[in-house]
């Protein structure tokens, strides 16, 4: 039973960071959970090598956590306030990742 | 009898009148002392802030202090010269604003009262700069250094046709001043400096960060922590917008209870080669325009609650938490706003705790260099000469020469205008499968001679020559040189300019 399982979320991706996952926006991800209960951590590395179409990884992802100027927010807060890395995922949490804007 | 009959009810009738017009009178007295008070409690924690022993005294900065408490004293005195405290025209002009419960007369007493500063006069400086005009903010501060394009005018509202190639903070006072001749208007026609953004800001009450970039974003955050200023700072791109307000409440350094600063939220600048601006990413001007709007609203929001009231019971202040939100828009989502709660202050943060390491002096004497703080992306200069040609060159050689021409710009660029018989492959960032898809084009593998590479401004057109010479076989491929803008200048004056 422990290798089925999986966690449904709901990721979001917003101020341009959509364009590198296919160009859209929100996406239903089941995300397989070999372990007790994967972290948002673990949520980056499988967006990484799963989702992520786009060869420009460092352009999500660098030195291992998000790129700077992303805002990771867990069922809108900062993850700041939530353990970041280490915040354990619950099923249908909806997790946003918000690129910086700088124009103006 | 009836004669003084007549005679006593008129005295009465005039005793009435004298009492009611002294009550009035008492009544505004009484408003204004409590706006007074208010005030005096807030110049006083100001006072106490520049006082803190990390400010070295008898520079410019405890100066600058002085002059703007002097000013606000000032400003008070004169209004209570008159019978009443506004203008006669001014109860007429603010008067919609005025009756709501939430404004008043206190209320349009402390915009009055206010000296706001907006730093970028574009998309989001021109409608956040109009509404405070309008809501009689009693001094406006812009800071522009920049001059009116044609291309500013479909977001840029306080610009003109007629005031292209004027200086932007002249064009929109020109604007602002017929929209609202009451309010002083103050010229900073110049892009914030490090060493002259302490002096500036120590003369306002209240900062919008209007500007369009990183670099000036982390710069106005750290110069308003240091003179203690709540800063309203909005961005946009595309179809979408953030709002934050920050250092609200403006809270020493060190002081935890203190709204979190730019570097609290964002500690590390992003790559330089991942931030776009409105010229390379477009804007839509409603959109910045809604920012720009919903600044000004928080703003006369910040003003009109005034300062923090002490309880006169037992002396202490009350310390409203702060509550620090980030609002996001977006034009084409349901629902359009989506507001998210930020963190606090960061316990080290480089601006704002007690591990500080940026002061005044580091702005003021130059030692912060913000622009590398956030990088810079160098212009793409990676090809062989052999492997480029200018577009003078590319326009004179004969047809059969040409070989195939490939526009790596997005469809959307493409379709607003493209050289004839060009092919469009638009660059996708992956060398590798961007080369394989475009030799793989039937027209790309007939064609006889080169590919000539071209896009809008020549950059990527050089990491596509790149791509093709890495990673297909039979390809001599030459980049266009600057691109279509060099098209333009070299051989094309009427090509479409966007
Ligand atoms: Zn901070």
């Amino acid at each position: 039973m422990a290798e089925s399982t999986s966690i449904p979320l709901t990721i979001e991706f917003t101020g341009g960071l959509e364009l590198l996952f296919s160009n859209q926006r929100k996406h239903k991800v089941d995300l397989p959970s070999s372990k007790q209960s994967p972290n948002v951590a673990d949520l980056i590395t499988y967006l990484c090598d799963n989702l992520m179409k786009d060869p420009r990884k460092d352009m999500f992802v660098l030195d291992g956590t998000v790129r700077p100027g992303i805002l990771v927010l867990i069922n809108d807060a900062d993850w700041e306030l939530e353990g970041q890395e280490t915040y354990q995922l619950q099923p249908r949490d909806e997790i946003v990742f918000v690129s910086t804007l700088h124009g103006g | 009898m009836d004669f003084d009959g007549a005679r006593g009810s008129r005295e009465v009738v005039e005793l009435r009148l004298q009492i009611e017009n002294l009550e009035s009178r008492l009544a505004t007295l009484k408003t204004q002392l409590a706006v007074a008070e208010k005030k005096d409690i807030l110049t006083k924690s100001q006072d106490d802030f520049v006082a803190k022993p990390s400010i070295k005294p008898g520079t410019e900065d405890s100066h600058g202090a002085l002059d703007f408490t002097n000013l606000k004293r000032g400003t008070l005195t004169e209004a209570s010269h008159s019978r009443w405290p506004l203008q006669n025209e001014e109860y007429t002009r603010y008067g919609r604003q005025m009756i709501l419960p939430e404004v008043g007369l206190p209320g349009q007493l402390r915009l009055k009262d206010a000296r706001v500063l907006i730093v970028g006069v574009g998309g989001l400086g021109c409608p956040a700069a109009a509404y405070l005009a309008g809501a009689g903010v009693g001094t406006l501060g812009l800071v522009d250094g920049d001059t009116v394009e044609i291309s500013n005018l479909h977001r840029q509202i306080a610009h003109s046709t007629a005031t292209v190639g004027m200086s932007k903070v002249d064009s929109a006072i020109k604007y602002l001043s017929s929209l609202n001749p009451l309010v002083r208007y103050e010229r900073h026609p110049e892009h914030l400096a490090p060493s002259s953004a302490i002096d500036i800001f120590s003369r306002y009450d209240l900062v919008l960060d209007c500007t369009d970039r990183p670099s000036s974003r982390y710069l106005i955050s750290d110069a308003a922590v240091l003179t203690g200023k709540p800063l309203v700072s909005a961005s946009a791109l595309k179809t979408e917008g953030q709002l934050v307000i920050l250092n609200n409440p403006p809270r020493s350094p060190r002081d935890p209870a203190g709204g979190p600063c730019y570097r609290c939220v964002f500690p590390k600048p992003p790559p330089a080669e991942s931030v776009l601006s409105c010229g390379e990413g477009g804007i839509l001007g409603p959109v910045v325009g809604v920012m720009g709007v919903l600044q000004a609203l928080e703003a006369i929001e910040i003003l009109v609650a005034g300062p923090i009231v002490s309880d006169a019971s037992n002396g202490t202040v009350e310390a409203e938490p702060a509550r620090p939100t980030l609002l996001m828009f977006s034009a084409n989502s349901q629902p359009q706003f989506r507001s998210v709660r930020l963190r606090s202050r960061r316990k080290d943060c480089a601006a704002c705790s007690s591990a500080a390491t940026i002061s005044r002096r580091s702005l003021t004497s130059g030692l912060l260099d913000y622009q590398t703080f956030c990088g810079t992306v160098a212009p793409v200069d990676m090809l062989p000469a052999e492997s480029r040609i200018s577009a003078a060159e590319f326009s004179n050689l004969p047809s059969d020469s040409r070989g195939v021409l490939i526009d790596t710009r997005d469809e959307t660029q493409y379709g607003i205008c493209a050289l004839p018989g060009s092919i469009n492959v638009p660059w996708t960032g992956d060398a590798k499968s961007w080369a394989a898809k475009a030799s793989s084009l039937e027209d790309v593998a007939r064609a006889h001679g080169p590919a000539h590479v071209v896009c809008r401004l020549g950059n990527d057109s050089q990491l596509a020559v790149k791509a093709f010479q890495e990673h297909t076989e039979r390809f001599e491929a030459k980049d266009i040189r600057g691109g279509l803008r060099a098209w333009r200048e070299q051989a094309d004056p009427e090509w479409p300019d966007y």
